[in-house]
């Protein structure tokens, strides 16, 4: 991408006045406390987000990794209202100082685009074949900023250009069946970043890509974040995406987050046994020189009825006792341990602290 | 590997071709698997590794060009006569969801194979076979009994597998077999496809996107883009010394889950994104995403030729195999 690339403050259309002056500067623009949820099924109650805490600091890359079922995506979707009826929330999501659970339709409303923004895993099925790319991106601009159509026009021109699009102005006529799929990823990306939101939320925004593809959306976000300050939440099953553009990492477990780190010294160090479960089960290329095998996890994720009072993982992990099947860990520093930092946290009865490194020994 | 070298070829690809229409999907691609021996075959989305894999099961039958299983050509055969084949050569598909009959009990699914070979077999025989291949992809034998809806994915991956290896085949198509699953689980049923293999010893030709999943499993490493193989070679050489830039920069392109050695890596960010099939470049089909094409790469076609250990297609590569680095380029990789 060249330098020249309009962004905002430097273009000739009228910026709406920056409503968010005071609350950018410093504290998390987004924090969460508590926050659970619930759907209701024909069997029961269904738990599928158990008591998340998370902050998002202004220009911060947040990851949250973890399998199917999780709980990564229903995090991300309650933060702006997106799940169904038959969700139930509970906590605290305070977004650019205001509270988004309870909150109305209305305000939901106003809060989308303006200060959260979404891009999800395929974006073919996000887009409208109909119109063309142009269209969708200025009915953003025009319902959310009140641009004329034709002012609405140019600023996609330059919003494709800040993502990376060769020949902006004649991308902008074409439909979504003209682009390949990194091209439409691109254009979910400039149609989320339209409205220059506080936060970014990228579920899974490279997992239907090719690899030669997922690295140049990496690194349109990076340069988001570099240039606009935007505050990025990537959830993903990919540890390598997380290795690449994470500043900090959560891992989520069957609804609870099981670990919290800065994301050098999450892989360097992790603590919960999940987590090392999941690095050493992933490929990663010269690692397993034709002789190694894969470190496996036995056993499969629990689907939660409701949330026991132990730890959901305890069933599958090597290092469980009587403790972890009758008590819930809580996520905490692991204080004994003077050697990690203070905000490396975890949720486990007995932190991987004490056993021997692992990881790292194995690279060639 | 080098024992096999001097083995007969069990699965032996001929120039084949294969167009939808005017969507030139496979174009021209030779390959021989031997006998044990495990042929990765790599590429992204639209480089025709899959459309490969179904010419050789004759889900497809090609357009030109030979496919011979056990040196009998099967390129042509009829759906009655490929039977005598069906047994030579299997397929585990990705999605096991969508490719297990809901409606048949687990039992009926892994018999399948053996109830269409025309000879007859006794119940209790039946059974027999297949709680023995439940087992040996460790599931228990009253899986049988269960529907596929009833298990998990990577579950469900093991019974696809079990269907697959109870004809013993001498040959295994994997197709993706582990990218619809989850990173604990693809560990699994990559740690079972190795173990099988190694404990049978049948060929099997194992496509992917992911490079890294084959690293501990593949003898040798095709690479394909575009319809075509641009490089070939074994394992290590493909890992160590990759020749062709494209392969340089899948390699580069996979993020590694070390993120300081990730952060100090030369970025390698091609170009556009993959062209369509149904108008393909001039020359080297790469050249548009190639960060050091030059004049001759767009007139010319680069053919497929033997250096020093491997094969490739690039006109940048010596015949001793040396040639010019993506990932060591300065500024080559960044953005047209």
């Amino acid at each position: 991408m060249t330098s020249t690339t309009p962004v905002r403050g430097a273009t000739a259309w009228t910026a709406p006045p920056v409503q968010d002056a005071t609350a950018r500067p410093d504290g998390p623009v987004l924090e969460v406390r508590g926050l659970s949820v619930t759907f209701s099924t024909e069997t029961g109650p269904l738990s599928a987000v158990d008591g998340v805490d998370l902050t998002l600091a202004p220009g911060e890359i947040v990851g949250i990794v973890g399998e199917s079922g999780c709980g990564k995506s229903v995090t991300a979707m309650s933060l702006a209202g997106l799940l169904p009826r038959s969700a139930r929330i509970s906590g605290s999501v305070r977004l650019a100082g205001n509270e988004m659970v309870g909150a109305s339709p209305a305000q939901l409303r106003a809060a989308r685009g303006r200060e959260i923004a979404y891009i999800f895993q395929e974006p073919m099925s996000s887009l409208n074949p109909v119109l063309t790319v142009g269209r969708q991106i200025g009915e953003v601009l025009q319902a959310h900023e009140g641009l004329s159509r034709r002012q609405a026009r140019a600023r996609a021109v330059e919003l494709l250009a800040l993502v990376g699009i060769p020949s902006p102005a004649q991308r902008v006529s074409n439909y979504p069946h003209q682009l390949s799929g990194g091209m439409r990823q691109r254009v979910m990306i400039a149609m989320a970043v339209a409205c220059e939101p506080q936060v970014l939320v990228a579920d899974e925004p490279t997992t239907a890509l090719d690899v030669t593809v997922q690295a140049g959306i990496l690194d349109v976000l990076r340069e988001l974040r570099d240039r606009l300050g935007t505050s990025i939440l990537v959830i993903t099953h990919d540890l390598g995406v997380i290795a690449d553009i994470a500043d900090r990492v959560m891992v989520m477990y069957a609804g609870r987050v099981v670990e919290r780190a800065g994301v050098d010294e999450l892989f360097a160090r992790p603590q919960h046994h999940y987590t090392a479960g999941l690095l050493s089960a992933s490929p990663t290329p010269g690692r397993h020189a034709g002789t190694h095998r894969l470190q496996e996890i036995p056993g499969i994720v629990p689907v939660l009825a409701s949330q026991p009072d132990a730890c959901t993982f305890a069933q599958r992990c090597a290092a469980a006792d009587n403790q972890c099947t009758s008590a819930s860990p809580a996520l905490a520093a692991p204080g004994d341990h003077p050697a990690l930092p203070q905000d490396h946290q975890v949720a486990c009865w007995h932190p991987r602290a004490d056993l021997p490194r692992q990881r790292g020994e194995d690279d060639k | 590997m080098n024992e096999h070298t001097a083995s007969a070829p069990v699965l032996e690809l001929e120039d084949l071709v294969m167009h939808f229409g005017s969507v030139r999907a496979v174009d021209g691609v030779s390959l021989t698997i031997r006998k044990g021996q495990v042929m990765a075959l790599v590429g992204e989305s639209g480089s025709g590794k899959s459309t490969v894999g179904r010419c050789i099961v004759r889900l497809l039958e090609p357009t030109s060009g030979t496919v011979r299983l056990g040196g009998a050509d099967v390129t042509h055969l009829s759906r009655g006569q490929m039977r005598a084949h069906r047994r030579d050569v299997s397929i585990v598909f990705q999605d096991p969801a969508g490719s297990l009959d809901p409606r048949m009990l687990v039992g009926e699914v892994v018999s399948e194979p053996l109830r269409l070979q025309s000879w007859r077999h006794s119940r209790r025989e039946l059974q027999t076979r297949v709680g023995e291949g439940l087992n040996q992809v460790g599931l228990r034998p009253e899986v049988a009994r269960r529907y596929p809806h009833e298990l998990s994915g990577g579950q469900r991956q093991r019974v696809s597998i079990a269907r697959a290896l109870i004809s013993d085949p001498t040959v295994l198509i994997a197709d993706e077999p582990t990218s619809a699953l989850d990173v604990s689980v693809q560990a699994s049923v990559l740690n079972l496809l190795a173990d099988l293999q190694r404990d049978i010893g049948f060929a099997c030709l194992f496509i992917t996107h992911d490079l890294s999943a084959v690293e501990y499993l593949a003898d040798e490493i095709s690479v394909m883009y575009l319809g075509q193989l641009v490089e070939q070679g074994s394992r290590e050489k493909i890992f160590a010394r990759p020749a062709h830039p494209y392969t340089q920069a899948l390699l580069a392109a996979a993020p590694l889950a070390d993120p300081p050695r990730q952060r100090s890596r030369t970025r390698v960010i091609l170009g556009a994104d993959i062209p369509s099939a149904m108008d393909p470049p001039t020359g080297c089909r790469f050249h548009t995403r190639c960060p050091l094409a030059s004049q001759r790469c767009v007139a010319e076609v680069p053919p497929l030729l033997q250096i020093t250990d491997g094969t490739v297609a690039c006109h940048l590569v010596a015949p001793d195999g040396s040639g010019p680095d993506v990932r060591r380029t300065d500024k080559a990789g960044n953005h047209p």
